[in-house]
């Protein structure tokens, strides 16, 4: 029990930080160096929580896929703008101003409904982990036309993409 | 370990992704941003879905988890497309449909 907190408050704070480097670091090379430790440490929630394949696909997915598009991505369109990538000054206010209040309206919700309610308050022997074989019954039974839709969604994406990037013939 | 621990650590990556999209120039951190904001929702289904006992937590965040791709693949073909046109990925110089 104790080892869990402590292992959440580790990879909570880890996180913390390295979100507000995304978003604040002038390197946008650093920018994804650190997206890398806040996917990582999503999955790591996940392991924690029980929930394994998603951790697992959080990996795969996203540090291994995600993250090598977005390194191309910089390198593609690498420009002097890099250097200076410095957030807006005129929208700097604004922008904490708003992500202040949002995060105080959810804050105040989440404490008025959920306060001191226990994770595995609903779980008779504790948190389980919830095997890749539940996941993949319920997901290919009841869940199989969203399933399939995503896969049609995914090819459309791509062939998309590969329009929208291709160079003009002769251009 | 509480529930609202992890619902308090989305609610707080979800606001710092928030202010990257509104915050940021350059167009691929604002994507990055954006995936910030997905893996706020993320840990969120997985929270819930771990307090319910069932897996259509994790089945919703692998679905999001898919969407994010795609998402991530035409935006970066659309910011290639932006810097190849106009040698900048500076969002603010994208203003041709302002009135």
């Amino acid at each position: 029990m104790i080892a869990e907190h402590v292992a959440f408050g580790i990879i909570a704070a880890v996180m913390v930080a390295s979100a507000l480097r995304v978003v604040t670091t002038r390197d946008i090379m650093h920018a994804a160096l650190y997206l890398v430790i806040v996917l990582a440490g999503v999955a790591a929630l996940f392991l924690l929580v029980g929930a394994e394949f998603t951790g697992i696909t959080q990996v795969l997915i996203y540090i291994g896929a995600v993250i090598v598009l977005f390194l191309f991505g910089i390198m593609l369109t690498r420009s002097d703008f890099d250097q200076d990538t410095e957030p807006d000054h005129k929208r700097k206010f604004p922008a904490v101003l708003t992500a202040l209040l949002l995060l105080a309206v959810m804050i105040g919700a989440l404490v008025d409904r959920f306060e001191g309610i226990k994770l595995d308050a609903n779980l008779p022997d504790g948190l389980t982990p919830q095997t890749t074989a539940q996941v993949s019954d319920e997901l290919f039974s009841q869940y199989i036309v969203p399933f399939e839709a995503v896969s049609v969604l995914l090819l459309a994406a791509l062939i998309g993409a590969i329009v929208i990037a291709r160079r003009e013939e002769g251009g | 370990m509480l529930l609202n621990e992890m619902l308090f650590l989305g609610a707080v990556l979800f606001c710092i992704g928030v202010y990257g999209v509104l915050a940021r120039r350059n167009g691929v951190l604002v994507l990055m941003s954006i995936e910030l904001i997905l893996n706020a929702v993320n840990i969120n289904l997985i929270a819930f879905g771990a307090f319910h006992d069932t897996v259509m937590g994790q089945i919703f965040a692998l679905f999001v988890i898919t969407v994010a791709a795609a998402e991530v693949g035409i935006g970066l073909a659309i910011v290639l497309l932006l810097y190849r046109n106009r040698r900048s990925i500076d969002l603010d110089q994208v203003d041709l449909m302002k009135g």
